[in-house]
């Protein structure tokens, strides 16, 4: 039994210490905005926070996790009233939209420790999160609007 | 097993407009939006709950809900076309949820695509429009009858205004809700016809740059559902560990370590590998690299090594005595370049490319008895039903599937095999339901590819330069005759979507097109503009070859050749005054392309520069112009330009699988290079509609000019290096600037 803590709320998981985080959130928790993409973290889509921490969790293993705060896309606020959340959909960036929760739970990262970040520092951060319906463009209008409105 | 899709039925039916009352079941949770609601269910009819056709049910409290016959890949099809029926409805799009279609293509086939519900080849809107809004005048006419009956005054005083029914002579009102609660209807019910569509000036929605996507708000909260996040009582979880080689099959299974992995139910036996069906998704995967499993060594597929075949295909188009099946003649174009003074002869060529939707393929099967039911991010769900039957050993009416939303399509999620997997393992363990998860590594090693193709083209001009015939030899495999035979055998042997794109709508007085096929047995399939992709990539470089030949600038050749197409040129014009195609730019270079696949008109102009050390390509940005006739939601076709721009970048610098011996090389994005943000370009669009004119396509039609104007302006800027052959990796551009 590995305990930690998911969006705010203690949990206890019996799975194999070396199960990876993303399936311990996603089919043992039933947290399922987090998602699967590739499973070696070239992707991002998987990226949560831990302990503040943007955080690629299907190479993060549940023995890694324990007695940490771990945030997915459904803690990042309680009523999609974070300003990313509400700029993704002021610029309407999602398509399928499969990416985006990674997408967003990196942004946040970013503009936790650079709340106004220049283009430049946007593309450097987010460069590990592929979009394959190509949004790369409102992404980027997305955290820049997120930054302005706060 | 074959993969096939099947139309199901070539003709709209009837039914589509014939009143029931009474609900349908139809299952399925999208999340749980706010604002509109996507999805939920429609649940058997509330009472007092008033179904005027099979398309639209108005609840008491006034709420319409409507049927999206598409599936939602991020194209936006799912606002697209309810907001089609709610503009002639006259409802209040604030009181409309979507409802996703059941499995049922006699009622909610595409009437433009042989009938069937598929959602691909950019057809949906093209396909659907006219029958949606005749539906929703339809039953604005039926609200109107039954107000007319309860206010006792002729129906022709009535007027809508959004969600009511109004009376201007006494000032009285009725909510669509009211109607459908209390109203006695006619019988007959009232038909539309086209008289009774609105004009384009009282549309209310359609164009409207405020209406916003109804999935949007779920995908920002972890909410939405896709295929892969389907949770169901007491479901197990599946793998598949596949053949290396295509058609290969399993001979010795050795799964005894596999079986000890806590959690392990059962090992199956399948045609194509060996499945693993466990309590946990971590159990399976463990035990999937624990089987030892030997293959077979028969399938032809081993003969298959991409460089090597491609190297033939060139061959065969080149080589003027192989005759192929023709795709288009217009005139004797081959006797026209006898005659030119100069012809311009190359091949084109592009390798395969994957699709890699980021949600990996995965569906969810139960079977009970006879009965299937599937959950599955599916492009095609009445075409899986007879899958699904012959393996379990039923009637495809006995088959429902959910479609869920999909993480991506890009026509990979018309295949089947995926829930092929998922019915397979199901029927091992009745009763339960088991949710088939692909690794990455088997997305990307097991894909249906776009052919690999070799295009040679060939056109003279004469003394003046004008083009006098145009020869397009298409040389690449089939996929129509792997998916759709008797489409593929009735057009005699041609595959329409392997040489689409190759017509043109530019003045030619002699044109040719053959397709020669190369059947090598690796499935090929639908990728993001099918053939479009390539065969725009070598119309329109060649057509900046010509204008180089004859030293003119090759949008003004363009636009000679557009003299009587005017919406060809307004976006050919719009596109180069927004790049200032004219003003030199140092170390950088323009180049333009257009193409009038889709039904819609796109033209774009690439700036890049080149770093001549690397090869490395840089584009730094795309301008575009599209037309897409009438523009339903203009907000949209930029986002839709935007992807097909970024992945027209995208798989013409880098995407590019290589397979030896049959066996794939790529297996993840750190193989299989994708394109990623710090290497797209940005991106200025136009949407230009023209009013009157058709519904064009959006969901393909950005991806097509990306790619060929790359190459014309890396051409433009080297004052005339020619990139053939996508990819243009570094390592062939270093090649083709040595050469």
């Amino acid at each position: 039994m590995t305990t930690f803590t998911i969006n705010g709320r203690a949990v206890d998981v019996a799975a194999e210490p070396d199960t990876p985080l993303l399936w311990v959130i996603r089919e043992h928790l039933k947290l399922t905005g987090t998602k699967f993409g590739c499973g070696i973290a070239q992707c991002g889509a998987c990226t949560v926070h831990i302990d503040g921490e943007p955080t690629r969790s299907c190479q993060t293993f549940l023995e890694d996790v324990a007695g940490r705060e771990v945030t997915t896309i459904e803690g990042l606020s309680p009523d999609a009233s974070h300003p990313l959340q509400k700029a993704w959909i002021s610029e309407q960036v999602p398509q399928c939209g499969y990416c985006q929760s990674g997408q967003i739970m990196q942004a946040a990262a970013l503009l936790e420790h650079t709340p106004a970040p220049t283009r430049e520092q946007i593309i450097a951060h987010m460069d590990g999160n592929i979009c394959r319906c190509g949004t790369y463009v409102r992404i980027i209008s997305a955290i820049q609007r997120a930054a302005q409105e706060g | 097993m074959t993969h096939i899709l099947q139309p199901q039925s070539r003709a709209l039916s009837r039914r589509s407009f014939l009143v029931t009352v009474g609900g349908l079941g139809i299952a399925v949770a999208f999340g749980r939006p706010p604002g509109l609601a996507y999805g939920a269910d429609i649940a058997p009819s509330a009472q007092g709950d008033f179904r005027p056709n099979a398309w639209v049910t108005i609840a008491a409290d006034g709420t319409v809900s409507i049927i999206s016959p598409a599936v939602e890949m991020g194209q936006g099809i799912t606002t697209t076309l309810p907001l089609l029926v709610a503009e002639e409805l006259d409802a209040d799009w604030n009181r409309v949820r979507v409802v996703q279609a059941p499995s049922d293509a006699e009622t909610y086939g595409n009437p433009g695509f042989y009938g069937i519900q598929l959602t691909g080849g950019s057809e949906s809107t093209r396909g659907y429009n006219a029958l949606l809004r005749l539906t929703g005048a339809q039953t604005r006419l039926v609200l109107l009858a039954g107000a007319a009956g309860m206010l006792n005054v002729p129906v022709k005083e009535l007027e809508t205004e959004p969600h009511k029914v109004v009376h201007p002579p006494s000032g009285r009102s009725l909510d669509y809700g009211e109607i459908a609660a209390r109203a006695v209807l006619p019988d007959p019910l009232p038909q539309a016809t086209e008289a009774d569509l609105k004009p384009s000036d009282r549309w209310r929605y359609i164009g409207s740059r405020t209406i916003l996507r109804i999935d949007v708000p779920s995908k920002i909260n972890g909410t939405a559902v896709f295929g892969i996040d389907v949770q169901l009582p007491n479901m197990l979880f599946g793998a598949v560990l596949r053949a290396p080689v295509q058609d290969e099959r399993p001979e010795t299974i050795d799964d005894a370590e596999a079986r000890d992995v806590p959690g392990i139910t059962h090992i199956v036996a399948l045609p194509y590998g060996v499945g693993i069906i466990g309590e946990t998704v971590e159990a399976t995967k463990r035990a999937k690299d624990l089987l030892k499993v030997t293959w077979s060594t028969t399938s032809r597929v081993r003969n298959y090594t991409s460089q090597r075949l491609l190297d033939e295909y060139r061959a065969v188009g080149r080589d003027l005595s192989q005759q192929g099946v023709p795709a288009h003649t217009n005139g004797d174009a081959e006797a026209a370049i006898a005659g030119a003074t100069t012809v311009i002869e190359v091949d084109y060529m592009s390798d395969h490319v994957a699709h890699a939707t980021m949600e990996p393929m995965n569906a969810t099967a139960l079977v009970t008895g006879d009965r299937v039911e599937i959950w599955a991010p599916t492009q095609g769900p009445t075409g899986t039903q007879g899958f699904a039957a012959e393996i379990v050993g039923t009637t495809p009416d006995k088959v429902k599937v959910n479609t869920t939303l999909l993480g991506g399509g890009f026509g990979r999620k018309a295949e089947a095999d995926f829930i092929v997997d998922a019915v397979s393992l199901a029927k091992a363990v009745e009763g339960r339901p088991v949710k088939v998860i692909w690794s990455r590594e088997d997305d990307v090693r097991h894909d249906t590819f776009r052919p690999l193709e070799a295009q040679h083209v060939k056109v003279g001009l004469d003394a003046e330069g004008n083009i006098v015939g145009w020869r397009h030899r298409i040389v690449a495999d089939s996929i129509f005759a792997r998916t759709l035979p008797p489409v593929f055998a009735e057009a005699g042997g041609h595959d329409d979507v392997v040489t689409e794109g190759a017509k043109f709508n530019y003045a030619v007085p002699a044109h040719q097109i053959e397709y020669l096929r190369q059947d090598k047995g690796l499935a090929i399939g639908f990728w993001f503009a099918v053939g479009v992709g390539y065969t725009r990539f070598a119309i329109e470089c060649v057509i900046d070859e010509i204008a180089a030949a004859r030293g003119i600038d090759p949008a003004a050749l363009r636009l000679e050749l557009l003299k009587d197409q005017p919406r060809a040129r307004k976006v050919i014009e719009t596109v180069a005054r927004m790049a200032e195609w004219d003003r030199a730019r140092d170390g950088r270079g323009l180049g333009l392309a257009y193409s009038d696949a889709f039904g819609s008109h796109c033209a774009q102009v690439a700036e890049v520069s080149l770093n001549r050390d690397t090869g490395q390509i840089r584009v730094h940005k795309v301008w575009c112009a599209i037309d897409a006739g009438v523009a339903i939601q203009p907000l949209h076709i930029e986002a839709m330009m935007m992807t097909g721009i970024t992945n027209g970048t995208g798989h013409a610098l880098f995407e590019q699988i290589n397979v030896v011996n049959g066996e794939v090389q790529e297996s993840n994005f750190d193989t299989y290079r994708v394109i990623r943000m710090s290497e797209a370009p940005e991106i200025e669009v136009a949407v230009v509609p023209t009013p009157g004119s058709p519904f064009g396509g959006i969901g393909q039609a950005g991806l097509p000019p990306a790619g060929p104007a790359i190459a014309n302006a890396v051409a433009r800027l080297t004052g005339g290096l020619r990139l053939r052959h996508y990819p243009f990796t570094p390592e062939r551009v270093k090649a083709a600037l040595e050469a």
